[in-house]
């Protein structure tokens, strides 16, 4: 696979994930777009339930036991549409090109098996190297996410491993096969603060040493300041802002960026009341009509209601699906 | 003698609400029927060590610290729900346990925990919970009064009445919370010890119930512990805070001498380690390097000696002991002044680091 020139590593158009029981049917990634490109780290931003998780497992395919009624949209990696390839060739993709971690670095290792053989899995399989080969390679790469006397660890299993020396192994796992996309679903969320910053500046010294792009989704948006290059706000299955880093950041032009923004316990001084978002996310299964943060929207309007917001371009490279994005400054 | 985490210095008032005097506590880690076969030496882990601090009334105390620093056992301590094995906790300057039952103790502090849904009974309806409260410590003399007691307490923490016949899954996450504060509020206690009570709600929600706890104590005059990780929050509700690491204090002061003049190299790593939102302030370097030693076995000499840039042998040698710097600014470190006055530069004894040692080398190969 050759990235054609000029082409994004990956490229999602008008992502719909849909899920379908006897008693619910609700949509829970709605319409998302997003491109990334080879080397960059991009963002993905939002609050519980607002479909960051769902587009990552759409990426990839990987649903586990509850599987969606209906994947639709375009996902292009490296040019090549992933809509077209069977079972194998998907196998063949995920944890060779296309490599996840998880947010539970507790239950995403397999606990009776030891964690050099569990790096050591990929490159057998999706590289072809020797055991011997690959058991080598699998010491390096413990010892290229930072765990400690690597030639004694690999032979431990997973919980002889702290919460954050875990994630490192799942991080060695993920990288083995030098994946050109790494996709990151809040992996250092259930991590304490300082083990959190160890493991974000490993993956950014990562990026920087192999050239892969990453998906870091988070809910934090300190992280993305601190991690991404760009990144995109969603809400309520849908992409509601999205621009570079320091755009999105310093100048968010959705109200709802900007409320997300004014909450946090950083952004107000001490002893000032915090400024909470009115009310709750809404429920997925009957979404408000026109814009679905209208109800919660400060700046909301009667058009609001009724008509569903485009991405406008405020600045170059910043979009922004508001009616009144012109008009926030 | 080791300083007190303490706000009233030089100031003979009067004796803090509550107060924490070297308490110890510790674990012994099951070995498994292999251990005992083995006669293996029974091991232990030191989830607090000398650790001493007041809360005088109205006042919301801190305490911040990483995964199994001990926090959790402090607050259960506190609350009396665990016993310490060494040290005492007193009450208005008394024995917490003389002369009083556990149901009069229990009217003084009470805990608002992590995970609401958790800690809620998930049969009993919002007003089932709060009534159960009201009647084990007899708090109202008919169901009449319980009742209006129920309304008053759900509106007390901004839940609607009609509310009340409801289940916990039928709430969303921050109006759990909302019912965990109501039934720890149904007794009128003067303390309140909240371990991590927002870190499971996403930043919208969070912002509401920090908000109404905030507004809690001004309204009611309750004194705060109030436990987190997130430095951010901690920062926001604080009137001083406590540094912990593997079970002990390492710096105690006012909120802001904490974050303006940190003092101990754990607290300005873990102040270095908050993820800013300001993207123009990036740093490719780890705040702190390595992992939490095993706290079965410490460090010997200073806890933090292991992973600290400014280790000196000394600092392996002998235990520092939590000294006043400055008024009201405890530090447990026996560099605390040279490094405040610019003598030692980190790294200059040869700090461990074995994560740059290893990533240094650029190893990620190609397989």
């Amino acid at each position: 696979m050759n990235v054609d020139a000029g082409s994004s590593q990956l490229e999602v158009e008008d992502l719909r994930v849909r899920f379908t029981t006897p008693t619910l049917d609700l949509t829970a990634v709605d319409g998302v777009s997003f491109r990334i490109e080879a080397g960059e780290v991009f963002g993905l931003v939002g609050e519980s339930g607002c479909g960051k998780t769902v587009t990552c497992r759409a990426l990839i395919r990987l649903f586990g036991g509850s599987p969606p009624s209906a994947i639709e949209g375009t996902v292009r990696f490296a040019g090549r549409d992933l809509a077209t390839l069977d079972e194998r060739a998907w196998s063949a993709l995920r944890g060779s090109e296309i490599s996840m971690i998880f947010q539970d670095p507790m239950t995403s290792l397999n606990p009776t098996m030891r964690v050099g053989t569990q790096i050591a899995e990929g490159l057998q399989r999706h590289r072809g190297l020797t055991a011997r080969d690959a058991r080598a390679a699998a010491i390096e790469m413990l010892a290229a996410v930072g765990v400690s006397a690597p030639e004694r660890r690999h032979l431990d299993y997973p919980h002889a491993f702290s919460g954050g020396m875990r994630q490192r192994v799942l991080i060695a796992i993920a990288l083995a096969c030098r994946p050109r996309l790494l996709i990151a679903d809040e992996p250092t969320t259930a991590l304490d603060v300082t083990v959190q910053d160890q493991i974000l500046k490993l993956i950014l010294k990562l990026r920087n040493d192999i050239g892969m792009s990453v998906l870091l989704v988070t809910h934090d948006i300190g992280v993305i300041a601190q991690t991404c290059d760009r990144v995109a706000v969603m809400y309520a299955g849908k992409i509601v802002e999205s621009g570079a880093t320091a755009q999105v950041v310093s100048r968010p032009a959705h109200p709802y960026t900007r409320a997300l923004l004014a909450a946090l316990p950083a952004h107000t001084r001490r002893g000032d009341p915090l400024r909470p978002i009115d009310g709750e996310p809404p429920n997925l299964a009957a979404p408000p009509t026109g814009c679905r943060f209208h109800p919660r929207c400060a700046f909301a309007i009667a058009a609001c209601r009724e008509v569903e917001p485009p991405p406008i371009e405020v600045e170059a490279g910043h979009r922004s699906a508001c009616l009144r994005a012109g008009e926030l400054g | 003698m080791n300083a007190l985490v303490s706000a009233s210095h030089g100031v003979p008032a009067a004796p803090p609400l509550l107060s924490a005097h070297g308490l110890g506590r510790r674990f012994e880690i099951a070995g498994g029927a292999s251990a005992l076969l083995a006669r293996r030496p029974r091991r232990f882990l030191q989830a607090l060590r000398d650790v001493s601090l007041e809360l005088a009334p109205g006042e919301t105390l801190g305490i911040v610290g990483e995964s199994g620093c001990g926090k959790s056992t402090l607050a259960r301590c506190l609350s009396g729900l665990d016993r310490p094995d060494e040290g005492s906790i007193r009450w208005q300057g008394q024995p917490m346990a003389a002369g009083s039952t556990p149901l009069q103790r229990a009217r003084r502090v009470q805990m608002v925990f992590q995970d609401p849904y958790a800690s809620l009974n998930p049969r009993m309806s919002l007003a089932q919970t709060l009534d159960e409260v009201l009647q084990v410590h007899a708090l109202a003399a008919t169901r009449g009064e319980r009742a209006d007691r129920v309304d008053e307490l759900l509106m007390t923490v901004g839940l609607a009445p009609r509310l009340r016949d409801h289940l916990p899954h039928a709430l969303s996450g921050g109006q759990r919370q909302r019912i965990s504060i109501a039934r720890a509020l149904a007794v009128g206690p003067q303390v309140l010890i909240a371990d991590e009570p927002v870190s499971a709600l996403d930043a919208s929600i969070q912002a509401q119930i920090i908000n109404l706890l905030e507004e809690l104590r001004e309204r009611l005059k309750i004194a705060f512990v109030f436990i987190s990780h997130d430095l951010n929050v901690v920062r926001h509700i604080s009137d001083r805070i406590a540094v912990m690491y593997l079970g002990q204090v390492v710096e105690s002061a006012t909120t802001e001498a904490l974050f303006e003049h940190p003092q101990h190299p754990y607290t300005r790593a873990l102040l270095a380690a908050i993820p800013q939102t300001d993207p123009s302030r990036r740093s490719l370097v780890p705040a702190l390097v390595g992992e939490l030693p095993d706290p079965t076995a410490p460090p010997a000499g200073c806890s933090f000696s292991s992973r600290c840039p400014w280790v000196v042998g000394a600092c392996r040698a002998h235990e520092p002991a939590l000294l006043e710097q400055a008024p009201g600014h405890a530090v447990r470190c026996s560099n605390a002044a040279a490094r405040s006055a610019g003598a030692l530069d980190p790294g200059a004894a040869g700090a461990l680091d074995p994560i740059a040692a290893s990533q240094g080398e650029g190893r990620v190969s190609a397989p």
